[in-house]
Parts: structure tokens; sequence; C-alpha cells
């Protein structure tokens, strides 16, 4: 069932309108602006843990975001990133702040500093908090979509896994129930080259990920994840037959990550020239080109919204830097529906355990 | 003309694991890769299995510069498969290989929980014969790594018969631990708290020879007269530190027991200081309730009751996830004032 997608003319057959198009490009600049400034403030040990970057591949998250029923009152569709998803998550309306907020670990975070990058859950908004064990999503979305089929609603949804999540028992767990199901779930594996440093031949013996597919009973199609439309093209079809009760789909798209694991990764392991080859594949210029050249826009049109997106995310670095850190009480609360019983010697317990 | 395995066998020892024969102190991680490195040129069926341990290293660098020297034969670079090639351990040991599993972090080892504590543990009882594997890897809070590269799962493995667990505190211990796991016929869980790895207190020289310390006994890190804390990992460096506080600013004179293996237990070791000073806290990183304090408590309940002046306490982590942020994780931890404070509270009971 597997099909490739032909690239070359996807852009010119596109059904998105001229304003369609802009609003892609302002969140591919989005996320390659703010994942910049991320790097900054990392520098400046702003950035509490590490940070992992998806330079190379923003087009892929940001078109098959972009590809949904995107909402604000938790109707639409739903999608669980892995760790270089975050254009994905600006797609579906993520802020900036909060990602900033996240990877500094402030105490207004949407988790309010317990958790960090990416890890955070917008129901409205319609996005599902991850956690770093790999291949939980794919489980965990498998029921997002069971739900919507059991309860006959025309919703999608949609998890992104990178190709070393594939080999997890996790991974293939989830799928095959969703496609057992017949649940409207997609999977879109980031075929991104590694996964920290072990290379996808070392992942998989198979050439691709989207011969799995057919293993699955699902639908099965790869594309070249550098390219705005053909992923966007991919995506909607998938969503389509998702919507139309047709199942799961395993989609493939071939990126590649020009970053290291995270920051503190020299990428060692990687043979030389490589990132360079990759570097003129740059999904952000490709597709700028390919505005210009078929006059979806004017190089003053893409500099306005270049513009406009580096203005939102000096306010957004401003309002984050000046949250405030977590007050250390909170740490207690919520740990079960507010049960947390505090204990003598740990803190918020009283001092003699006998009058605790 | 050399073949490729011959040429790989006469290549100089990299510089890093040379430390302690060239007469140099090791931190923590140096001392644990010299013990890999040593096991491996011993005894050729011990193989490192796991993720990014070849070229790349390992996350923490533990197995630099192995593949070089040992080949993909013994340096087995996995796809993302704890359940996998924990299960593949098994099966490997079955056939006579010594296999040592890396966690990348070990709360991984949640996802290898099943052949784990189903499989492996059970199956030298079940009559299959020794099961000679080591899983190891980093574990601990307070680097900042959220809730799920931070955590101390010794409980979910302390209540499963048919395993033992390692959590060293020094140099010496992890090196002289890690040795004795290797060449133990049964399956081990080996943490190294990944603050302590390259904590430059913990330089030590190490002795030249082939030294081994044996599993399941206790080491008195500190002789005190007045009130016993049982710990281990890196709760035995913040015990310490309290200790001289108690010591300059109380005058009270605390014995730490550092545990090294926590299952077996060293049940003698901790009854016969609790009988020398009638006092005992217990203090580890990891949360409080089912945690391994409780078991101890119980087990000084059952065997010292009479010797004790004072209520066993313990201190711990508190009961949640592992925090992210700063002030969050410290309030989380164990901090020294909490051990002073204990001690205090046991010492006017
Ligand atoms: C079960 C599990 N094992 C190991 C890890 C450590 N780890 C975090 S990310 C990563 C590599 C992920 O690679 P991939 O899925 O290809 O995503 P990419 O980073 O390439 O986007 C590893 C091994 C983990 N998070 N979960």
């Amino acid at each position: 069932m597997a099909a490739t997608t032909d690239t070359a003319d996807a852009a010119s057959q596109t059904s998105l309108t001229r304003d369609q198009l802009h609003e892609i490009y302002y969140y591919l600049q989005l996320t390659r602006q703010l994942e910049n400034l991320l790097t900054t403030l990392y520098r400046q040990n702003k950035v509490i843990g590490g940070l992992y970057r998806s330079l190379g591949q923003e087009a892929t998250a940001v078109a098959s975001a972009y590809a949904l029923q995107r909402r604000t009152d938790a109707t639409g569709d739903v999608v669980a990133p892995a760790i270089r998803d975050m254009g994905g998550l600006l797609v579906m309306g993520a802020r900036p702040v909060d990602f900033l907020r996240q990877y500094m670990a402030k105490g207004d975070s949407p988790t309010w500093g317990r958790e960090q990058n990416v890890h955070f859950t917008d129901y409205d908004r319609g996005f599902i908090g991850l956690i770093s064990h790999l291949g939980v999503m794919i489980e965990v979305m498998a029921g997002v979509a069971l739900t919507f089929k059991l309860r006959g609603e025309p919703r999608v949804a949609l998890a992104w896994s990178g190709d070393g999540m594939t080999s997890t028992g996790a991974f293939h767990e989830g799928f095959n129930l969703a496609a057992v199901q017949r649940a409207p779930l997609i999977v879109i594996v980031e075929n991104n080259g590694y996964a920290y440093s072990t290379p996808v031949s070392r992942q998989t013996a198979a050439g691709s990920f989207v011969e799995r597919a057919a293993g699955y009973g699902a639908f099965g199609e790869q594309c070249d994840g550098n390219d705005v439309f053909a992923v966007h093209d991919m995506v909607s079809r998938a969503a389509a037959r998702a919507r139309n009760g047709e199942g799961a789909s395993l989609l493939e798209v071939i990126t590649y990550r020009r970053k290291g694991h995270a920051e503190h990764d020299a990428q060692a392991y990687v043979p030389a020239g490589e990132i360079e080859a990759w570097e003129a594949k740059d999904p952000v210029v490709r597709y700028e080109r390919t505005l210009l050249e078929q006059g979806h826009a004017t190089q003053e049109e893409l500099d306005a919204i270049a513009a406009r997106v580096a203005t939102e995310i000096e306010t957004a670095r401003e309002e984050a830097e000046a949250s405030p850190m977590p007050e250390p009480e909170t740490a207690l609360a919520e740990v079960t529906g507010g049960t947390f019983v505090p204990q003598p010697w740990t803190r918020g317990g009283a001092p003699d355990p006998r009058r605790a | 003309m050399a073949t490729i395995e011959q040429s790989m066998k006469v290549r100089e020892k990299p510089e890093h694991v040379r430390n302690t024969e060239e007469g140099r102190p090791v931190t923590m991680l140096e001392a644990i890769r010299e013990a890999l490195w040593e096991e491996m040129e011993r005894d050729d069926s011990v193989f490192v299995i796991g993720e990014d341990i070849g070229v790349y290293g390992g996350a923490f660098k533990m197995t630099d510069g192995f593949l070089d020297h040992f080949g993909p034969k013994r340096i087995v670079d996995t796809p993302i498969s704890e359940a996998g090639f924990t299960g593949a351990a098994a099966g490997a040991a079955h056939m006579g290989m010594r296999p040592v599993v890396e966690m990348q972090f070990m709360d991984f080892v949640s996802c290898a929980y099943e052949p784990l504590t189903n499989y492996i543990a059970t199956s030298r009882w079940r009559g299959s014969g020794p099961l000679p594997i080591v899983i190891r890897g980093p574990v601990g809070g307070g680097v900042r790594g959220g809730p799920f590269h931070s955590q101390n799962p010794e409980m979910a493995f302390f209540h499963t018969p048919g395993l033992k667990i390692v959590y060293p505190s020094t140099a010496a211990d992890a090196k002289g631990l890690l040795k004795a796991a290797i060449r133990d016929d049964d399956p081990v869980l080996f943490f190294e708290h990944k603050k302590l790895y390259r904590a430059p207190f913990l330089r030590e020289t190490l002795p030249a020879d082939d030294f081994v310390v044996p599993l399941g006994k206790a080491r008195l890190d500190r002789e005190g007269s007045d009130i016993t804390i049982v710990t281990y990992g890196m709760m035995v460096h913040e015990s310490r530190k309290a200790a001289e506080q108690l010591e300059n600013e109380d005058g009270i004179n605390v014995e730490i027991l550092d545990l090294r293996t926590l299952l077996p237990l060293d049940e003698a070791a901790i009854i016969e200081s609790v009988k020398k000073t009638n006092r005992v806290l217990v203090v580890h990183e990891d949360t409080r309730t089912g945690g391994i304090a409780g078991e101890i408590s119980m087990r000084i309940n059952e065997k010292a009751f009479e010797w004790l002046d004072a209520p066993i306490l313990r201190v711990t982590s508190l009961d949640s996830p592992v925090p992210y942020s700063p002030p969050l994780e410290d309030y989380f931890l164990p901090q020294v004032s909490d051990i002073v404070a204990a001690c205090r509270y046991l010492a006017n009971y």
C-alpha cells in the first residue's frame, strides 16, 4: 500500500491559498527564530536542561500540523509531539512564551516548572505533553484515536515519531492496536538520519519505515520531509482517510537533523560533508524560493513576515525572562488530586514526627 | 601479516583507562570505566550492549574508546529497545556469555521491567541455572534532568526476589563492586549516581591490583557513637556533611553506614551499628512511601527493638515525581539541613 509522492510539482498543484502559504512561512520562521533564540539563551545558561533542535526538519512538523483541523475549544484534531516538533505545536496554537518558560523552568510555564521543553499539554488547542520514554505516546495517541472512533467524532490523532522511537515495543503495540481498531491515528516517522548517534541503518534492517505499514495492515506513504507541499499533501490525504473511517496511517518523511542530539553533542559520528550537503536542502530556504519562483509571494512580503516574527519573539523573550522561578512549596501540589501528605523531615512536613 | 582482530588486540589502551595503572587518581566514572575494561580484558565472554555505546562512547562517555579496542562483537550498539536488549542479554547469558547492559539513563529500565522481573529474576530459581547479567546506568537527581532523567528506581526491583542491587558511593567501591557484579552468577542491577560520576571530591588513587569488593557487605563510612545513619549512594556524602556539622556544632558523634549493596541487604551490619549507637536515621534519595527506609526500619524493629533509645527516623525525597526547576528540585531532594535536624531530634529524644 506504500506510495511515494512525486515532489517535483507538488507546489504548483497546491490547493493552499496565498494567505495560507504565507501563514506556513510565518510558522517556519517562528520555529527557526525561536530555536535560534533558545540557542542563545542556552549559551547564556538560561536554559536549565538540554536543548533539542529541529534545524533542517522544520517543514515536517509545521506542514503536517497545518494539514489538521486546528481549534481552540477542544474540538479539533489532537497531536503528540516528539522532542523536535515544537513547530507543529506552534501551528496548533502554542505560544512562543510557553516554550521559553518551559526551557527556562519558570514558575508560570505550562507545567509550573516541573517539566521541560515541549513536554506540556493544551487540550483546547489539541496537544498532549509527552514523557521522555520513547514510544509511550504512540500508545496514548492510539487511545485518543480510539476515543474519536468510539464517539463517532470526525477527529484525527497524530503522533510524530523519530526513526529511533520506532524500535520500541511501545511503538509497535500502540500502532498495531490502532490499526486493528481502524482508529483514526496518523503516525509520522521523521526519518532524520540519526537517533542520538545511531544511524538509521543500525535502527532498522529494512531500508525504510514506510514498508512496515503493510505489516500492520495500515496505509503507508513516504515523502520528502523538506518539501512543505509534499508533507502537507500527504498528511491531508491521511487525515481525510482517517476521518472517513479508513483507519490508521504510517507516514514516513525523509529529512535530516543538522544539529546534534542536543546542544552538547558535537556530532563527531557524522561523516564529513553530510551536514553541508543537507544545508543545501534547507527546507525554509527551499520554501522561500518556491514561493518566489511561483509567484506566491514577493521578497518584501517574506521579509515583512520574518520581521514580524522577530518582534513577536523579542516580546516573548522579555515576558519569559521577567517570569519568576516557581515557589518551592508548589512542588507539593497535585501529585494525585491534592492528596499529598507532608511527611516529617521533608519540606512541608512538621519536624517532630509525633506532631506531624 | 596481522589480521584486523590481532592488530586490535595489540593496540594501546587509551589514556583514560590507564589512570590506576599509572598511579593517578580517578573519578567514579573513570573507576567504572576501568572496571569494565579490565573485566572485558580478563574474560572474553563479557560484552557490553546498549544505545550509542559504540562510536559515540555512550551518553556519559563510559565506553569511550572501547569500540576501537574490543570491536563491534563486544560493544554492541542497539536500536532503542530496552526490553529487547535486556531480554536478549538473558539469552546470551544462557549461552555462556556475561552481558553488561547499559541503560542510557536508569529511568528507562522501566521499559525492561518485564524481562527483568519475570524472566531474569526467576530464571535460576526455575532451574535454568545461573544468569550472570549486569544492568548498569546513571541514576539520581540534582542535575535538573526533570522527571524522566533523575529517578532512583531501586524500589521497583528491591521487591523482586532473584535480583541483586548495587549502589556505590565512592570511586573505589564503584570499581570493586562492578568487578564483583560482572563476576557474579546472578543478575545485578548496578546504579551509578550521575552527580557523582565526575565529582572532583571523589577522585582517589585506587589499588593497582585486581581488587574486588564483595556484594552484600556494607561499609562503615564514618565511625561514631551517638547516632547511626544508614544510607547509600549520593546520600552518603550529604550525610557526611551533616555529620561534620553535628560534630562541630553539637558534639554529636554520627556513625555512617554505607550499604553499598541493597540486595542482598547487610542486615547484620545495620543491627550491629544500631546496638552500638541506639539511635538510627535512614537516609535515601528515593521517594519515601514504599522506600527502602521502611524495610530497614522494620528489620531493626524486629531484631534490635530493645536497643533503641528513640524512634527510627527517615529523611527521603518527597512523595512526588522529580521536578525540573531548581527551586522545586531542591525542595524535593533531601537536604543536609534535614539530616542535621533529624539527628538533633534523635539526640535529644
Ligand atoms: C525508552 C527510551 N530509551 C532511551 C531514551 C534516550 N533517548 C532520548 S532521545 C533518543 C534518540 C531518539 O531518536 P529518534 O526517535 O530518532 O528521534 P530524533 O532525536 O532523531 O528526533 C534516545 C536514545 C529514551 N528517551 N527513551
